[in-house]
């Protein structure tokens, strides 16, 4: 699914520097990503799903060279192949949490907004525990509700591949245990592969694979 | 574009006050110069119609503007004064049909309209209720002096004196409401009409008295003669006009030497007037004739040099609000890069953020829009009032 080689990236200005020689992800599978912070998993998240472009080397999403796409083509490929759970939930303040889990629907010609679609996003809400909020506003809501909803608008189009950065970071034992086994769920039913960052090392034996950013960089795998 | 202009609409109502504030601004800035280009043109047109309905004015040499604004909208700046026998020289031209007016006293704040019956006719000011002045110290009063005051016939009305401090003025007169006349929207409703006659029995011209032949106290005769009787002050005059002492008011000497403040003169046509207007070149003349539509449209001219730098003033304070709503638009921008980096990072095109961008804009401007219109409707539905009461009085 995933193919990387060669990947370097540097933000402009910065003395940080994101060197990845190999590394490459089944279909299907399910990684964790740990490593110290400001170690770059984030940023290799969203290099894998082209909101960040690198300077240097191949990045392969199935058939699709994220790399050499350009900015219409990785957000059409953000669309259709990636479902995100950002660290900080980036949900929007004036939206409702529906129309939050709904927004991609609304931003993109590519998703259609259809009855069908409005089933699976409650579905998928009385599934995360926050069916009861999605009038309120994500100023209304906790830490953990928000991190729900921000899980369900990246599962609501059901994506390939589902990238999480810290999903279970801010939940409760309970919720934690719960949303990552929705996420598993999701990951087997509809084929789809799975790249997550944390910090939480109780969680890692559920995962097929752990990469160590620490030793990631210099092409050891573990 | 439906959802964008959904977020747009969402966006907007998340933002309450702010939309508020950009929305009160828009309209004030379209509001304001708008609403006065409709007083404006609505004043032109009353002032102008009034003016262009009278013919010719004839008054002492003097300002030609306050002999207008006195006798078309009966403004409290009194002109010179001249005598009825102005009246009379115009009516012995055969050339027009003079109307005398005299307009110089109030009553509780209304000017009292002293002039003759073919006023009436002149401004077809008909009767609504009541009926039309009959005798001395009768007076119809426009229609909004009756609904101001809640006066209509059978009540009654006293001049007010001119001058509170003067003992030795001008008597108040306790006169009779016959009628009031419909309104037509021009001073004529703001005014009280009475007969020449009775403005100069407020000014004293005319009086009542008792009968000094048939009283019977001494002391106020000072001298009995054949023929006539001399009175001093004690003798009691008359502060109303009733039909039991109306035989008692009379006025001394010639009545073509007692004062108006204007004659109208309206030609029996086009060269009757023109011929008019010859007789009053003469330098020597004290007296002067005006066409009140060209007075009436220097002072419009007057007042549209006065828009100009008006409109010029509202142009930059609207400049200067349209540049503070961009500012206010820009900084958004600036405080929504986090909103709009989620919306890109979510797979959002530029071209649909610029939608939404544009959505909000378009929402704010038709609030505007929309508020603006409706604030437009209601001064344009009352501007004929508000002209009134702000330029005309």
């Amino acid at each position: 699914m995933i193919n990387i080689s060669n990947l370097h990236f540097h933000y402009p200005g910065s003395e940080f520097q994101l060197a990845v020689p190999e590394f490459s992800v089944a279909a299907g599978e399910k990684v964790a990503v740990v490593g110290p912070s400001g170690s770059g998993k984030t940023t290799l998240l969203n290099l894998l799903a082209g909101i960040l472009t690198p300077r240097q080397g191949q990045i392969h999403v199935g058939a699709v060279a994220v790399s050499d796409l350009g900015d219409a083509g990785r957000r059409d490929f953000r669309i259709s192949t990636v479902g995100f759970v950002f660290q900080d939930f980036e949900l929007l303040d004036y939206l409702s949490i529906l129309d939050n889990i709904l927004h991609p629907y609304r931003i993109t010609g590519a998703l259609k907004l259809t009855g069908d679609v409005r089933q699976r996003a409650f579905r998928l809400a009385e599934q995360m525990g926050i069916s009861g909020h999605l009038k309120k506003t994500p100023g209304e809501l906790s830490q953990g509700e928000k991190q729900r909803a921000a899980i369900c608008r990246a599962l609501l189009p059901n994506p390939s591949l589902i990238l999480a950065d810290e999903a279970t970071g801010n939940l409760d034992p309970t919720n934690k245990t719960r949303i990552l086994d929705l996420l598993f769920e999701r990951v087997a039913e509809h084929d789809a592969t799975l790249v997550a960052v944390t910090h939480d090392h109780e969680l890692l034996p559920r995962f097929d694979r752990v990469v160590d950013f620490q030793t990631f960089q210099s092409g050891e795998d573990s | 574009m439906i959802d964008s202009l959904y977020l747009a609409w969402q966006y907007i109502r998340f933002n309450k006050f702010k939309t508020i504030i950009l929305v009160a601004s828009i309209t004030l800035i379209a509001v304001l110069p708008l609403s006065l280009e409709i007083l404006l043109a609505e004043s032109e047109r009353q002032l102008l119609s009034r003016a262009e309905s009278t013919p010719l004015l004839i008054g002492t040499k003097g300002s030609a503007l306050d002999l207008a604004m006195n006798s078309l909208y009966f403004d409290d700046e009194v002109p010179e004064l001249l005598t009825m026998a102005a009246a009379d020289r115009v009516y012995d031209t055969d050339l027009a049909l003079p109307i005398p007016l005299y307009v110089r006293f109030q009553t509780r704040g209304h000017p009292i309209v002293g002039t003759t019956f073919d006023y009436f006719d002149f401004r077809k000011l008909k009767i609504a209720k009541g009926q039309p002045l009959t005798i001395l110290g009768d007076c119809v009063l426009g229609a909004k002096v009756a609904s101001e005051l809640g006066l209509g016939p059978s009540d009654s009305l006293v001049s007010s004196p001119e001058n509170l401090f003067d003992l030795a003025g001008v008597y108040p007169l306790k006169m009779q409401v016959v009628g009031v006349l419909e309104p037509n929207h021009s001073a004529d409703d703001l005014a009280v009409f009475v007969d020449i006659k009775t403005a100069w029995v407020i000014q004293g011209l005319g009086h009542g008295h008792e009968d000094v032949t048939r009283t019977r106290d001494s002391t106020v005769v000072l001298k009995r003669s054949e023929g006539n009787v001399a009175a001093n002050a004690k003798l009691f005059h008359y502060t109303e006009i009733t039909e039991e002492n109306l035989d008692g008011f009379h006025f001394h000497g010639d009545t073509s030497i007692y004062p108006v403040t204007a004659v109208i003169a309206v030609p029996h046509d086009e060269k009757s007037g023109t011929l008019l207007r010859g007789r009053y070149l003469e330098s020597e003349d004290a007296q002067q004739i005006i066409l009140p539509a060209e007075v009436i449209d220097g002072l419009l001219q007057n007042i549209f040099r006065i828009r100009n730098v008006l409109d010029a003033v509202i142009a930059l304070v609207g400049l200067a609000t349209v540049l503070v709503i961009l500012l206010v638009f820009a900084l958004s921008l600036r405080l929504r890069q986090r909103e709009i980096q989620t919306i890109f990072k979510l797979g959002c095109r530029k071209a649909m953020i610029g939608r939404m961008l544009l959505a909000e804009i378009l929402i704010i401007l038709l609030v505007s829009g929309v508020l603006c219109s409706a604030v437009l409707g209601v001064v344009d539905v009352n501007a004929e009032e508000l002209v009134r009461r702000l330029f005309v009085g």
